[in-house]
Formats: structure tokens, sequence, C-alpha cells
């Protein structure tokens, strides 16, 4: 294993940021950390990268242990999340900067800040002022120094926090190209799910300093463990309910399970896929409150009598108007129940 | 940080100790009755109430005259506004003595007014006030200009969008966010006009007396070493108080406000009521600053063929065991030296208080600010009867000048590096730490590039302190050694026209020295460091 942490926490003022956080990362993996903030996932990468100490538990790369090995010695890099590029230097002195501290002789370097810079997509910006490269730019100029001095282990923070949503698409796909070609082992941290699936062989999903959820992208985004996950992948349909058999009795009445789900109190979720539209007299009856165009789909916000609001999605054709009565039924497929007890 | 403690502890401490022992232990017995004694005199009682009057107008009088430059200067674009900028600072590094010299050339006997007019102010208390404007002008244009350029105006427009007069929105939105600045300049106008010295000393005569004039005349003219030490404890307590306060309100401006690019705020002024405005500051400006300087050049140049400026060459006057020209080499050697000290003390308080964090630090931060407030008297009689008896005998050795400078300096250069040095992100250093650079190289590759230019700033501001200083080195410069200040008010105290034209040469000279730092400084502080 390259990377190793096991039961690392770190506390500040006595509350828990990292809660015996144990995670591995393989060579060659891509691991996303994705949670919300203060979640305590910068906190992680900072214990790895040896600028956080550690209140208990232990960091290891490649089976060596790193406590009080100093942030300079441990050959990791870091993407911080703004960059933090030298303002004082050219990109050639931002990029040379780490095959320096190294020791490397001044043709060497060269060579090396010319390779980046054309791996990254900026050849013939070496002489050119951090201060005056766009937001894309900067970032792709961070990724090239992080990389110089040819790290073990690559993290980043956030590393498209700040883009625009265009560029941010178009960087994802950059990057998970360019890391594949190196072979890098990457640990990345984000808030935003479309960022950590496009980018991770492997997600793990933070909540409160704890791992709530570790897998493959389409794991974690097909079985969330449990409501919080849910709601933090954007499925805003979850609801107490009693499973018995194949129904389970919720606010929105009887509902369809899947074969085989665990019985009794639950949190149930129902993804907008499995709400149907039917007539009224044939299902719940439903307000329309809202539509959200979502480019691909309509997402439909609908307002039960005495019972929460429910998101549908439909085809646009399809799409009733705000203010329309309609009837909903629910498809077994789209349904699941999640783990952790009854919906807080 | 063990440097900067070590130096304070032996060059302020060990002496303010001394002049405590020295003004209350009378034959080896604790004496605080002493302490009533002196103040229950009525000369000191008259001493101890004009010092606290003359401050709290000058302060008044400084505010009422400063603020519309502050505004000016704060929300105003026009064509030489950075000029204008650097000519309201030239004041504050004058030498005090270059300032009570210029407005006795302007106002006193003999004067461009009494010459005029017939106007002789320096028999009242008018020529040391409006010397006290004249000083500290930019401190408040400085302190309250530079946070109210700093005022979004769009808070100003929200608060008119909700239903707010003009007056409103400036009282309800402006006002709050600016006043703790304005309490903050004025406490630091008080304490510098408190403490005032060398203005005084000059323009006083006989009849005006501040808490150090009396301190030093004790001293020097009386010899009642354990009276000056008591006024001395009395000014010391006074000073900490007022810089307790100052230190509180500034904590206070530091919270929650919103600050953008002062280069977005300013605009041409629009309107007839705005030029007139603009015209004010710049006709105080021209008659408050500009019109004492320019009198002062005109005084030396008063005799035929720079015949004031020849006579400095000459050592036949009496004064001086030396000729009085040669206080220049000696004020230019002793300021270097206290520079190099000043930096390498302030310097390395400053990266220790950007480092550490806490109650202990903000204390030493603290601490490093009494010698400025504090006074260059009580540094200079601490110096004289501490350091000249074992263990620490210094009297002899010329080290002792520029200690004292350094002292006064330091304050300057850790006001100056602070903010710059707390500026640096630390996650840039973090940065360079992941790419492999050592805690040393750390500092040399990110915090020494980035502190560079407030270096030099933080050396110009330590030598033109030193070179101007007064206060303290009067007590203890060598006859034979006068520097350019002392040299100027020994000139000042003896009669006849060739002495008083040769203080005037001498006090331009300075003068010229003094701008010249400063323009230099302006040119390369681009950004606001420190609050000078």
């Amino acid at each position: 294993m390259l990377l190793r942490l096991e039961d690392a926490t770190v506390r500040f003022d006595g509350r828990p940021v990292l809660d015996a956080v144990g995670l591995e990362v393989a060579e060659h993996e891509i691991v996303c950390v994705l949670g919300p903030s203060g979640s305590g996932k910068s906190t992680l990468l900072r214990v790895v990268a040896g600028l956080q100490p550690l209140d208990g538990g232990r960091v290891s790369l490649d089976g060596h242990d790193q406590s009080g090995v100093p942030a300079h010695k441990r050959g990791v890099g870091l993407m911080f999340q703004d960059h933090q590029l030298f303002p004082q230097r050219d990109v050639a002195g931002n990029v040379a900067f780490g095959p320096r501290m190294r020791g490397a002789a001044k043709a060497e370097r060269a060579v090396r800040v010319k390779e980046l810079l054309e791996l990254v997509g900026l050849p013939g910006a070496a002489r050119r002022r951090v201060g005056e490269l766009s937001g894309g730019e900067q970032q792709r100029v961070a990724l090239a120094r992080a990389l110089a001095p040819r790290p073990r282990l690559l993290m980043l923070d956030e590393p498209l926090g700040q883009l625009d949503r265009s560029l941010r698409e178009r960087l994802v796909v950059e990057l998970q190209e360019l890391f594949g070609e190196l072979g890098t082992t990457v640990l990345a941290v984000t808030h935003d799910q479309g960022e950590a699936f496009a980018l991770a062989d492997r997600v793990v999903v933070m909540r409160d300093g704890r791992i709530a959820q570790s897998g493959t992208p389409l794991d974690v985004w097909q079985r969330p463990v449990d409501e919080f996950v849910a709601r933090f992948l954007g499925f805003d349909n979850v609801v107490d309910a009693t499973v018995t058999g194949q129904a389970a009795d919720t606010p929105w009445g009887k509902v369809p399970v899947p074969e085989g789900s665990a019985q009794g109190a639950c949190a149930l979720l129902v993804r907008p896929a499995g709400v149907r539209l039917v007539d009224v007299a044939d299902g719940l009856r439903c307000t329309v409150a809202a539509r959200t165009f979502r480019g691909t789909h309509v997402a439909v916000h609908l307002q039960p009598g005495g019972a929460p609001r429910l998101e549908a999605a439909c085809a646009l054709r399809d799409a009733p108007e705000p203010g329309d009565e309609v009837g909903v039924c629910f498809d077994a497929a789209e349904i699941m129940v999640l783990g952790g007890g009854p919906a807080a | 940080m063990a440097l900067p403690v070590a130096f304070f502890g032996v060059f302020f401490a060990y002496p303010v100790a001394a002049i405590v022992v020295r003004g209350l232990k009378l034959d080896g017995v604790w004496q605080f009755g002493r302490i009533g004694e002196v103040l229950g005199d009525s000369g000191i009682r008259h001493v101890l109430w004009f010092t606290t009057w003359q401050a709290l107008v000058s302060t008044a009088l400084t505010l009422l005259i400063a603020l519309p430059g502050a505004y000016v200067f704060a929300r105003f674009d026009f064509r030489g506004k950075e000029i204008l900028r650097a000519v309201v600072t030239v004041p504050f590094v004058l030498p005090t003595v270059v300032v009570g010299t210029a407005f006795l050339a302007l106002v006193g006997h003999g004067g461009l007014f009494d010459e005029l007019w017939g106007v002789r102010l320096d028999t009242t208390v008018w020529a040391i006030l409006l010397a006290h404007v004249f000083f500290n002008y930019a401190v408040v244009v400085r302190t309250v200009g530079g946070l109210w350029a700093q005022l979004d105006p769009r808070q100003e427009e929200a608060a008119r969008m909700l239903g707010a007069s003009p007056s409103a929105a400036w009282r309800r939105v402006t006002l709050p966010a600016l006043a703790p600045a304005v309490a903050a300049a004025a406490l630091m106008v008080f304490l510098f006009t408190f403490t005032s010295f060398g203005v005084v000393q000059i323009l006083g005569g006989p009849t005006f007396s501040t808490l150090e004039v009396e301190i030093y005349r004790q001293t020097s003219e009386i010899f009642d070493l354990a009276t000056a030490a008591v006024l001395t404890i009395v000014q010391f307590v006074a000073v900490g108080l007022i810089l307790a306060l100052h230190a509180w309100t500034v904590r206070r401006r530091e919270t929650a406000l919103r600050l953008v690019d002062p280069s977005l705020t300013a605009r041409r002024p629009r309107g007839a009521g705005q030029w007139a405005l603009l015209g004010a500051v710049l006709a105080t400006v021209v008659v408050l600053i500009l019109l004492p300087l320019g009198v002062l050049v005109e005084r030396s140049l008063d005799a035929p063929g720079f015949g004031y400026y020849k006579a400095l060459t000459s050592d036949d006057s009496g004064i001086f065991l030396v000729a009085p020209i040669e206080a220049v080499g000696n004020s230019l050697k002793y300021a270097g030296a206290a520079t190099v000290i000043a930096l390498l003390i302030g310097g390395l308080a400053a990266a220790a208080l950007t480092r550490r964090a806490g109650r202990l630090v903000r204390g030493f931060d603290a601490l490093l600010m009494l010698p400025l407030g504090v006074s260059a008297v009580t540094v200079g009689f601490g110096f004289l009867i501490a350091l000249d008896e074992p263990p620490l005998d210094l009297r002899s050795s010329w080290i002792l000048v520029p200690l004292a400078q350094a002292l006064v300096g330091v304050p300057f250069v850790v006001r100056t590096m602070l903010p710059v040095l707390r500026a640096v992100d630390e996650r840039l250093r973090e940065a360079a730490a992941v790419l492999g650079a050592s805690p040393w190289r750390v500092w040399r590759e990110v915090d020494l590039p980035m502190v560079r230019r407030a270096l030099l700033v933080a050396a110009g501001f330590a030598f033109a302190v030193s070179l101007g200083e007064f206060g303290a080195t009067v007590f203890i410069a060598r006859a034979d050694n006068p520097t350019l200040p002392v040299a100027v008010a020994r000139l000042l105290g003896r009669p006849g026209a060739l002495n008083y034209g040769q203080a005037m040469a001498l006090s331009t000279i300075l003068m010229v020295v003094c701008a010249v730092a400063l323009l230099v400084l302006e040119r390369l502080r681009t950004d606001r460091t420190g609050e000078f």
C-alpha cells in the first residue's frame, strides 16, 4: 500500500476534526474524498502532507511510519485550493521550485520545466508572471509545480473549486487522462460530486471527521449507505418508512420496495426517476409547485396533500405546468431502503 | 525572540528601574511619600496642568484641521495627489528641533510675521499649538484617511437605497466605521503632544513647560535627579495608560470591516462645493506646512554668499569644541549604527510576533511600543543614570547614542514589518515546505522576497527617526560630538544673528536629509505598510 492511515485523529480545541480515520491508497489509484465543508477532508490532506500533526493514529507511506518526518522530507505533492503560486516568481520559477529544493542542476530544471509546461498545455508560458494568468492557467501551473519534483503521491485540495463550470468539466477530463498516462497516485478532496465521480477510481464520502462510505463512483451513486450520503449526493426524496414484505408505509402512502429489502423502520430513498406522473385519478394526488430545467430532463417539484414534497424527473415534453394537478405512482426499481435507521 | 527581549531588558527596563530607584529610594529606604511631595508643589502642578491642557487643545485642533484633509485624500482623485501625500508626511519625520526652528522663523522674534505685521506668537501658546498641528497633520490624514479610502462606498449606497438621506447614510454607516480610527489617531496625537519636548523647548521659552521639558530642566539645570525621576515615573504611568487605550481602539478597528482597494473608491471632485473643499485643504497644506519650511530655508540664506553655511565650517564660535558642520558627520554615523541595531532587533521581534500568538506575545508587542510613547527624555535620562556606572559603564562609548536612538527606532521597524509579514499567507509557506523547502529555506525563498521592500522602508524610517532624535540624545551626546539636532538647539540657546542664522542653516540641512529619505521611501512603499 502506498498510503495507509490508521485511526488518524486530529482535534481542534478538543473537537475531533478527524475521528479515527482509516484509509488506504494503492499505487496508481485515484481516490477522491468527497464531503461537505467542515467534514475534515482538507485536514486529511494536511495530515498526510505533514502540515498538521496527528493527535492519534498514524500515517505510513510505502510502509514507513511518517511521524516525525517534516513536510519537506515526505516527498508528497500538494496542490492548494487557491493554488498559492509564489507571486514574486514567474511561471518557470514556480515550476522549478521543487526540483531546485531537491538540488537539481540548472540545466536539468530547465528541461523539467519545459516538459511539464508542455504536459499541462502551457508551452511558452515560462516567462509570464503568475499575476497575469487566468484562473485556468493558474490551475495548470499549480499542477505542473506539484508534479515537477515527481512526488510519489499527488494530493489535490478542491483542484477545480474556483473555476467556472465549462472549464471545470474540460479540465476534469484532462486531469483524468494525464494521471492515467503518468500513472500518478492521486488523493483528491472535493465537495463537488460531479468532479469526484468523473475523476476517481474510488470515492470516499466523509462526514464529521469520519468516513461514511467508500466505493467505486457507480457503487456509491447507486447504493448510498445512509440518508446523509443520499442527501449529500443530491437526493431529496428521503422519508421515514416502515417496510413490511414488498411494500413500505410512508407519508406518501404505500410504496413498493425491491425484493429482499430489510424489514421494519428505516429511511427510504425514492430516486426522482422512480416517481411516475399519471392521471390524477390513478395515483397520489399532487400539485405541481415548481419546475427546474436540468438540460436532459425537467425536475418537477410536487406537493402532495399533508406530506413532504417529492421530486420527479420527467422528459421535457411531458412536464406539467406549475399549478397542474397530477397523480403519482412509484417504480420499485428506483427505490431503496437506506441503512443507518429512520430519517432524522 | 531572546535577543529583542534581552535588548529591551538591558536598555529599557533596566534604565527605567534605575529611574524608579533613584526617585523613590533615599538612603536605602523606599519613600513613596516622595510622589505626593513632588506633585504637591504648585510649580509642578502647573506643569502637569499645562501639559495635559496643551495636549488636549493640540489634539482637537489637529482633528479639526486634518479631518477634511483625510476625506480629500481618501475620496478625491486629483493631479499631484501623490506628491501632496508625500509633502504632508514630511513634517512627521522632521526632527522636532527643525519644526521648532521653522516656527521660530515664521512667528518668532524677527520672524516673517513680525516683519510683515508686527505679530509675534512665540510668547504665546499658539506657536506651540500650531507646531503640534503641523507635526501631527500627517498622523490623522494617514490613519483616518487610510481607512476611509478602503471603506466601500457601496455600503453608503446600500443605506441610500434603503431610504437613508445622504447625511443619515454618512452618520449611520461611514461614521461608525471610521470612529475607532479617529479615536486611535486622536490618542496618537495626544500621546505625541503630551510628550512633546523639542518643540516646547524651543518655542515655549521660560513661560511654558511640559512634563518632558521640566524633567530635562530638573536634570540639567537644577540637578535635582530625584524630582526628575519622580516626574518620569508619573509620565511613564500616563503614557502607559494612553498606549493601553490606543491598543484597545486599534483592536476594535480591526474587527469586521469590509475593506476594498483604495484606488477604487477615489474619484474626481464634482461640483463647486467639492472643488472648494479641495482648494481649502490645499491652502491649509501650503500655509501650515510649506510656509514654515519655506521661511526656514529663506532665513538660512539671509546672509550674503551663504554666510551662515560657511560659518558652520569654522570652529571659532566657542559653543562647540569642533566646527558645527561636523555634527552632520556625527549624525550620519550615529543614525547609520542606530538603523542597523533597530533593524536587527525590530526584524527579529517582528518575525517572532508573526510566528507566535497568545497573550504573552501581545504583551511583548505592547512593550515594543513603549519606548515610542514613553518619550525620549525618559530613555535619555534612564541611560544617563543607569549606564554610567558598573556593571554597565558605556558613558565613554560612542555606541551609547545609537543605542538610545535605536530604542526609539525599533517600534517603527516593528510596525512597518509586522503587517507585511502577517500578510504573507501561511499556506504559501506550506506550499514551499511541501515542495521540499526546509524551514530556513522557506524563510529565504518566501518571506524575504516579500518583505525586502518593507525592510527598506523600515530602514528609512529608523534612519530618519534616529537622525532627528533629540530628547534622548541631548542627555547623552558628548559636548565634542554633538548631533545635528543637539547642535541646532545649542546654537539657538545663544544670542546673536550669526548663531540664529547658523541654527537655521543646520536645520535646513537636517530637513533636506530627512525629506529626501522620506521621498525615497514614498517611492518604495506602494501599499499602506504600517500605520504611521
